[in-house]
Order: structure tokens, then sequence, then C-alpha cells
């Protein structure tokens, strides 16, 4: 495992691409090596490709996996024993999750590059906090679905906290304006899924006819925009629509994943996602997988230098998106920023297929008899 | 059944649902018969619709009058054939035309037929519908204007299913092991039976020296894009498996000339969506990551994968992939096949190499599986011998007299 030390002590958007290229891909190197060693499949996996370490030299040299092997192959990195949690993907209906599994190390790790990325966002200071979600979803903890880790582990940053949906999904409005009277007058933190902020706040608020005062929150959401793009809620949309139910001017989204977790990538005030010290984002073309040109949109690579436990340091999402440019956002973070445009769609297969099982446990999409 | 408005009658329009069960069948071959598949084939070739839609045109070149009538000339016994009355006819839903086939070989057979056609709109089912449906309203054709029911309806709406499958002798079901099993759940008469085509896998052998003496490599390297890329590998003809046979020198400059020859044929031709780019490199990953020794090889881009196999091991078919994803393994010997072949194993295809020594490795050999054996750039041909059935046989009762 690899001692990342010198990423805790630097400033998350502190590195121009220079030395962050420099820092990055030795970090990335030295995660190969580790994660080559302690796990079998991955070693076949880079053994396959003819892979040799001294043909690197910038993170996009890394070979990278496809992040659905994480819901096809057990893929760890430290002995069983070690596994202090795993965490699940919440996958839709009839699919299997991704298994992370996660020792102490990697799992402290992910929480420190949590906390000093949000915390750049946020301030320092733990905010009275306020859950966009029921409580139901962290009942379980021996299950850490993507959504039940994604709250506690933004539970950090807050004290105090309450949720504002009951357990059957509707907006407690007095207790949110109860909560807010307690702590009037001072900043509040509020956290949820930008489907779960968009559907059981925003429009529970306009079907109610009431308001909230959150003009002295922050709100950090993420999660997909699938649904909302369906109802044309673009970015902009969002903010300007929760701004006139609540007053809230602070709004960050952020993009992650279960299989990376604790390094995030923040929007700015300008509404861009931003990479940190800690990760990177790579957008690939799906004719070859070569790296695209700034502001070439493709399918969506993050690396990061947390994965300790499992060798997920380069993956290869299945989310298409562009890199807007790199260390010159108005906001004065250095680093690359981007967008994300949301899910590759689903290929249409012609051949004889009635219908694809298109799970995830099958190496491919069964065509369903031959013409 | 009763006149019902979830079933839609493509073809012929107006024509009473039902009246199909009280058909008397034709002998095989029949005349009428092949005067209106023969006459169907050239309106369809004829028309300017056509030129842009290559898989109408072969349904309409297969049934030119001419090589129906060569067909025929392989049942000696058609005086003692009469069709089995009614075939109710499950089409798939991403094959365009192969209702069309289904249908043509239940008339040759001599039967009535009810087809479901897929229920995506294809401009190909609307087109041959409408032809269809012009033939059966002129005078010559009147008389098998109740042997055909073009309908389509929901998958879902199974209590129609179980209404056509109630009255049908035979039941064709294509469309893959899910849809037989829904299908099923839908009862037969006592005497009814089903032809079902179900998932199957496919494969390729070359023989190296044959392959690089014949020249010709551009057209094999064609041949091998329509049996592949034109339906994104997703035909149960298309191969997933290259296999190779020959001495090493051979089978090495074999290989290149091959694979560089289909990336010519590829490049341009085909697009490679983002998603198919990711599952192939995925499947080819999660293979290696379990059979050490494999290897993934490089090539200039994402349009074909492929996994040069350490171990020829039954169970490859499991691990078969769309839209150019190939393993491939340098055969020791040919018998080493039969090692791997089980029943879902349907076509093989071959270039340089001789049929009768295939032929002659499948019936001697004793495979579990293949039951075509075509040339590279055949595989999506059809024909009356179809995934191991006689269709005009099965489709037909023989007529026992002493």
């Amino acid at each position: 495992m690899i001692d990342l030390t010198p990423w805790h002590s630097l400033a998350p958007y502190a590195l121009d691409s220079a030395a962050k290229k420099e820092l990055l891909t030795r970090g990335l190197l030295d995660l190969t090596a580790h994660h080559t060693a302690q796990c079998q499949p991955y070693r076949k996996m880079l053994d396959a490709q003819g892979f040799r370490a001294d043909t690197v030299s910038t993170p996009a040299d890394i070979p990278f996996l496809p992040v659905r092997l994480f819901k096809q192959l057990d893929l760890l990195s430290v002995p069983l024993e070690d596994v202090v949690k795993t965490m699940t993907s919440s996958g839709t209906s009839g699919q299997t999750p991704s298994r992370i599994y996660l020792d102490r190390t990697t799992s402290a790790n992910q929480t420190k590059a949590l906390t000093r990325i949000v915390t750049a966002v946020t301030g320092a200071q733990r905010m009275p906090m306020i859950v966009v979600d029921s409580p139901a979803v962290i009942k379980d903890r021996a299950l850490f679905s993507a959504r039940g880790a994604g709250i506690l582990g933004f539970s950090i940053f807050g004290r105090d906290r309450i949720f504002a949906l009951d357990d059957s999904m509707q907006l407690d409005i007095e207790a949110v304006a109860r909560f807010l009277d307690k702590h009037a007058g001072s900043p509040v933190f509020v956290f949820g899924f930008t489907f779960m902020v968009w559907q059981h706040l925003y429009k529970a608020l306009v079907t109610s006819g009431r308001k909230l005062d959150l003009s002295q929150a922050i709100l950090v959401h993420g999660g997909g925009w699938k649904a909302l793009v369906k109802e044309s809620v673009s970015s902009a949309v969002f903010r300007d629509r929760l701004k006139e139910v609540c007053g809230i001017q602070r709004v960050h989204d952020y993009y992650g994943m279960v299989e990376q977790t604790g390094s995030i990538y923040m929007a700015c005030e300008k509404g861009h996602l931003h990479a940190s010290t800690y990760s990177d984002i790579i957008v690939r073309r799906a004719h070859d997988f070569a790296t695209a040109q700034i502001g070439e949109p493709g399918v969506i690579e993050v690396v990061s230098v947390l994965p300790g436990s499992y060798p997920g340091h380069a993956l290869l999402t299945e989310d298409e998106g562009v890199i807007l440019g790199e260390d010159d956002c108005a906001c004065g973070r250095l680093g690359k920023y981007f967008q994300v445009h949301g899910r590759i769609k689903s290929a249409e297969l012609r051949g004889c297929s009635d219908a694809y099982a298109a799970s995830a446990d099958h190496p491919a999409k069964r065509p369903l008899y031959g013409a | 059944m009763a006149p019902d408005d979830r079933v839609q009658l493509l073809a012929p329009a107006g024509a009473e649902l039902m009246r199909i069960g009280d058909v008397r069948p034709l002998q095989p071959f029949a005349p009428e018969v092949l005067a209106f598949l023969g006459e169907l084939s050239e309106v369809l070739c004829a028309d300017p619709r056509t030129r842009t839609l290559p898989d109408l045109y072969a349904f309409g070149f297969w049934c030119r009058r001419n090589s129906l009538e060569a067909m025929r000339r392989s049942y000696p016994e058609i005086n003692r054939r009469l069709g089995r009355g009614l075939v109710f006819h499950i089409a798939p839903a991403n094959v365009p035309v192969n209702f069309a086939y289904s249908l043509a070989a239940g008339l040759l057979a001599g039967n009535a037929n009810v087809i479901r056609v897929p229920s995506a709109e294809f401009a190909q089912v609307g087109i041959i519908a409408e032809a269809i449906d012009d033939l059966l309203s002129a005078s010559t054709h009147n008389v098998l204007r109740d042997h055909i029911r073009l309908v389509r309806y929901d998958r879902d709406e199974q209590d129609i299913t179980a209404s056509f499958s109630s009255t049908c002798d035979v039941r064709v079901i294509w469309g893959g092991d899910n849809t037989i099993d829904t299908i099923r759940q839908q009862a037969l008469p006592s005497r009814g039976f089903d032809v079902t085509f179900a998932d199957r896998y496919s494969a390729c052998v070359i023989g190296a020296e044959g392959y690089l003496e014949k020249g010709k490599q551009s057209s094999v390297a064609q041949g091998f894009y329509n049996d592949t890329y034109l339906f994104d590998q997703n035909a149960c003809t298309a191969p997933h498996l290259v296999l190779w046979l020959g001495e090493p020198g051979a089978v090495q400059r074999a290989r290149e000339v091959f694979w560089s020859e289909l990336h010519a044929q590829v490049q341009g031709r085909y697009a490679l969506e983002a998603r198919s780019a990711i599952d192939k490199w995925a499947n080819a990953l999660r293979y290696v990551a379990l059979h050490a020794g494999s290897r993934i090889v490089e090539g200039q881009d994402n349009l074909i994968t492929r996994v040069e196999l350490k171990k020829l091991e039954p169970g490859i078919e499991n691990w078969h992939g769309n839209c150019g994803f190939f393993f491939e393994y340098e055969l020791v010997n040919l018998e080493q096949v039969l090692t791997i072949v089980s029943r879902r194993y349907q076509t093989l295809s071959y270039a340089g190499i001789d049929k009768d020594v295939l032929q002659n490795l499948v019936t001697s050999g004793r495979a579990l599986g293949i039951d075509r054996v075509v040339p590279i750039g055949r595989t999506l041909e059809f024909a009356l011998e179809w995934d191991g059935y006689d269709l005009i046989r099965t489709l037909s009762r023989l007529v026992t007299v002493l």
C-alpha cells in the first residue's frame, strides 16, 4: 500500500498540471505494483495485456478496469480478515451490485480525503445538518448501500442531524421549520441525492405552497441526473427553482461513485466539477480508448490514489463527459474541471433477440435465437 | 378467437382472423404456393425501396420461382406428403425479415399460417406485408387468402398467444430461450408440437495453408464481416470463436492477414457504440482474470477485440460477446474441436479447409452439436434445412399407403 502523506498535506486544489502529473503518476504506479502483487485476478488482467510499468509516463498510461468488473468479480488486495466494510452500489433491480472491500487504512484515507475536499467548499466548522432523505436508508448498517454510505460519509460535516423525510419519503415541513428556528442565524448544511432533493424537497414545497428559509444554508448534492434530465431540469434550472422555494444560494453538486469513495469531484461556484489532488479525470474516445482533447466528449475514466484494499485506482466509468479545462477555472482552483453528460446509452443491437437478458452476471448480452 | 382490437392484422386486410383454422392442407411445393411466392419475389425485387434493404432483397432473391423449383427436387416423396394444417409462427423481434422465411417454409410445406411479426415497425415488415396483401387481393392468388394471417400484438398479451396456440398443429418459435419458455406456458392441442429455435452458438475454423494459397482474402474478410458485424455479432449464426489449423508459421501469417483484412472491412462501415466498446473490453478482462495465460491481442482500436485462448475448454460458448468480440485458438488437430462442441453449437463456418473433412468431423466424430457447416460469408443464408430441422418434412405429414 502507498503512503498518502504527500496528498494529505497538500491543499486539495493546489497542484498545477505538471506537478500533479508527476505526483499522481508515481502514486498510481505504486498502487499498480501493490495490486499486481496482492490481487491475483488483477495481475492476470495486466499480464494478459502485456502491461509493463516502465512504459508509463502519465496517469492515462495506467491500465484501467471497467467499473462493472466490481459487480462480476471479487477484487481485493488485502486478506479477507482485514476487510472492515464492504460497500455495495445500489444497482438497479435485477443487477448485481458492485462489491468494494475496504480495510481500515483505505477507509480512513477515504474519510480524510472526503473531509479535506468538502471542507474546502463548506468550511471547517461543523454545521447543523439536514439530510434530505429518510432515516430508513441508514438503519441497516450491515449493508452499506451507496445512498446510506453517502449520508453517513457526509454526516461528519454536520451536527444535530435531522432527516427531512419520514419513512414514507414525505417531507416533514414542521420538523424542518422547527429545526431552522432553533438554529436561526447559523449556517445550515443540507445534504441529499439530487433526485431526492428535487422530488421530495423542491416538489413537496411547491405542492404545499409553503416556503422554508434556507438562505443561510449550503446544499451539497450528488448522484445521477437521469430522472431530472427526463423532466428537462438542467443544473441551472435546479438551482434557480430551489432558490425560489427556499432562498438557498450556495448549491454544490458533486460527482463520485461508490467504487472510488472519498475522492469526489465537487462543483465550484461556477458550477464546474473539479478534480482534487487525490484523483483525476481522463476522458477517452470510445473508438480506441485514446485520451480525448479538452472540450471533446468521451467516456469518463476516474483515477484515485485512495484505493489500497481493492484495485480500483483507475476505473473506466459508464458515464459520458467532457473536460472543460485545466488549471484555469475562473474560481481559481487548479486541476482539471469538467462536466458529466450522463450515462452512456445502452447499445440497441440488431440480431436475433426478442429481449436481452442484460444481466451483469452474464459475460455478455445474450442473443436469443439465431437467424 | 373473437375479433380483438389488441391484434393488428397486417395482411390480408379485412380477413376474418380465425377462419384460417378450417383451411385444408396443400401438398408441399403446391403450384399455387410456388406461383404466389414467385410473384412475391418479383414484386419485392422490383420495389425501389428494396435497393437500400439488402436483407429484403436477399429474401426476394431466395424465393424466386426457379430457386423454389430447385428446392422441390430434394423431396422425392412429395406425393405422399401434406401440410400438417395450421402453423403458428412467433418471429424474432430484432431480425426484420425472418418472419417471411418462416412463412415461406410454412406455405411450402402446405400449411395455413398465423405469423406474429416483430412489434418494432421495421420498414421491411411493412413492405412485405403490403406486397402480400396486394397479391392476395388479386384473383390469381385468392386461393391462398386464408393460408396467411400476418398479425402483430404485444408479447405480454399471453391470452392471445394462448388462443392461437390452442388451435395450431405446429408452433414455430424463434426468439431464444426466454421467449421459448414464455410461449411454452401456453398449451398446444394434444397432437401439436413446437419447433423451437433456441439460443445457439457458432464458431469458425480456418485452414491456414488453404486460406493463404487460395488468395481472395479480401472477399473472405467481407464475407466474415457480413457473418458477424452485419447483425452486431448477435445472430446465432455469427461466429464467436475462430479456430486455426495448420503449421505454426502458416497460422501466424494467416492470422495477420485475416485480421488486418477484416479490420479494413470494419473500418468505415461499422459504427461501434461506446457502450459496446466498454462491454467488449470488460468481457475480455473478465475472461483473462479467470483464465491465466490467455492473452488480449493488442489492436489499433476497439473495432475488433480478440482474446487468444491458452486452453480450448468446454463452456467457451458461455463467454460470447457482441459487436466484434472474438476468441481465437490454434488447434493442435481438428479433432480437438469435438472436445468443446456442445448441443448449443449451431453453425461451423470455414475457409481454407475441405468441407468433406468437416462433415466427417461432425458426423463420424459424433459431435453433440453443429447443425450447419457453411463457407465463411454464407452463415446468414436461410435454407429449408435450418438448425438441424428439415422444415418441409417437419411441417408436413407423411401419408402411409400399404
